[in-house]
């Protein structure tokens, strides 16, 4: 389980980020999770609320937004979805997919600043 | 003076500082010309046994040394060092992972011009270890016949962020009925094209092509560092 020391590493970001611009607060931080990055999300929105307790983010939202993992399909010669992850071949032709492109995400894509 | 936008575009990786410092790190183990191996699996796979058996068999030849992540005892430290080999213990506390920073701190005082191997134990986890890039040069993922052979289904992220599989405790196949078809099979489903190697620590059985390999993989990374400094 570290998806607190998670939590605690975008609500350092997202405040420095909001430092940066003048902002006294957040009200939502807006993340993209993919399945690849080892992080859960009903873990990670648990923790994030301890995480924002008597920082500036204390009362923000945190919206996931789920991405798919997707591949280079070497047959198809196209980027494709996977089957799951447990199956990492194209979900077209069923071709393994050892390069992967998308899935790993663990980012912070935008802030909703107090003013 | 505008005001600010009320809602601003970031797109920063949560964990960049640590991928900040991991990218440091490789480049030192490069300019070094020290191969950097990091070990996961869960707690009780062998990691610490398959490290005592590669640290004695190679420290023969070259110059190797070890980082051993652990939740609260020492006792891996102990048991590595009596393969002569530097060993420095990495205590987490409760951390259940390495992150980039404890290696760097662990590195302090080392100077890594003298080294060919250097490997890094994780903490038994087949979980969080997954997120945090160390710098490392190569991954292993171990896992031993007596867990099952449907581990990398279960975790798959972790055998996904590695580079190499080591079936570990091969002497004990027999006894458990591990199906290797099906944990070869299982590995491939979740990254596909992995290197496999199965081994026993204990007997000694498959430890001679890991070698070969890790040399292999140490005289790649020598030549392309040259490469790189020409």
């Amino acid at each position: 389980m570290h998806e607190l020391s998670i939590a605690m590493s975008i609500v350092d970001l997202a405040r420095e980020e909001a430092e940066l611009r003048g902002a006294p607060g957040v009200d939502v931080v807006y993340l993209k999770l993919g399945p690849l990055s080892g992080v859960v999300k009903e873990a990670l929105l648990f923790s994030y609320e301890i995480a924002c307790q008597q920082t500036m983010l204390e009362g923000s939202k945190l919206l996931i937004e789920e991405v798919p993992i997707i591949a280079n399909c070497p047959v198809c010669r196209e980027r494709r979805y996977v089957q799951s992850m447990q199956s990492l071949c194209c979900a077209e032709c069923g071709s393994p997919t050892p390069e992967i492109l998308e899935g790993r995400e663990l980012m912070v894509t935008a802030l909703e600043l107090r003013r | 003076m505008n005001p600010e936008p009320r809602l601003v575009e970031v797109r920063k990786n949560v964990l960049k500082q640590n991928d900040v410092l991991a990218r440091a790190l490789r480049e030192r183990f490069r300019e070094a010309g020290v191969l950097a191996v990091s070990l996961v699996s869960s707690p009780g796979s062998g990691k610490t046994a398959f490290l005592e058996k590669t640290l004695t068999l190679l420290h023969a030849r070259y110059k190797v040394a070890a980082l051993v992540g652990d939740l609260a005892t020492e006792n891996d430290a102990a048991r590595l060092a009596r393969s002569q080999a530097p060993v420095k213990q990495i205590l987490t506390g409760t951390v259940c992972h390495l992150e980039a920073a404890m290696v760097q701190n662990a590195l302090d005082g080392w100077d890594l011009n003298n080294l060919d191997f250097l490997f890094i134990e994780n903490v038994g986890n087949l979980v969080c270890p997954s997120s945090y890039d160390l710098g490392e040069d190569l991954r292993f993922v171990l896992l031993s016949v007596t867990e099952g052979e449907d581990k990398p289904l279960k975790y798959p992220t972790i055998f996904n962020s590695a580079d190499t599989a080591i079936i570990t405790k091969s002497d004990l196949a027999a006894a458990v009925e591990f199906d290797e078809a099906a944990a070869r099979r299982n590995i491939q489903a979740v990254r596909p094209g992995m290197e496999i190697f199965k081994l026993s620590a204990k007997t000694g059985e498959g430890m001679p092509a890991v070698l070969e390999y890790l040399e292999g993989r140490r005289a790649y990374s020598r030549r392309e560092s040259v490469r790189f400094a020409t």
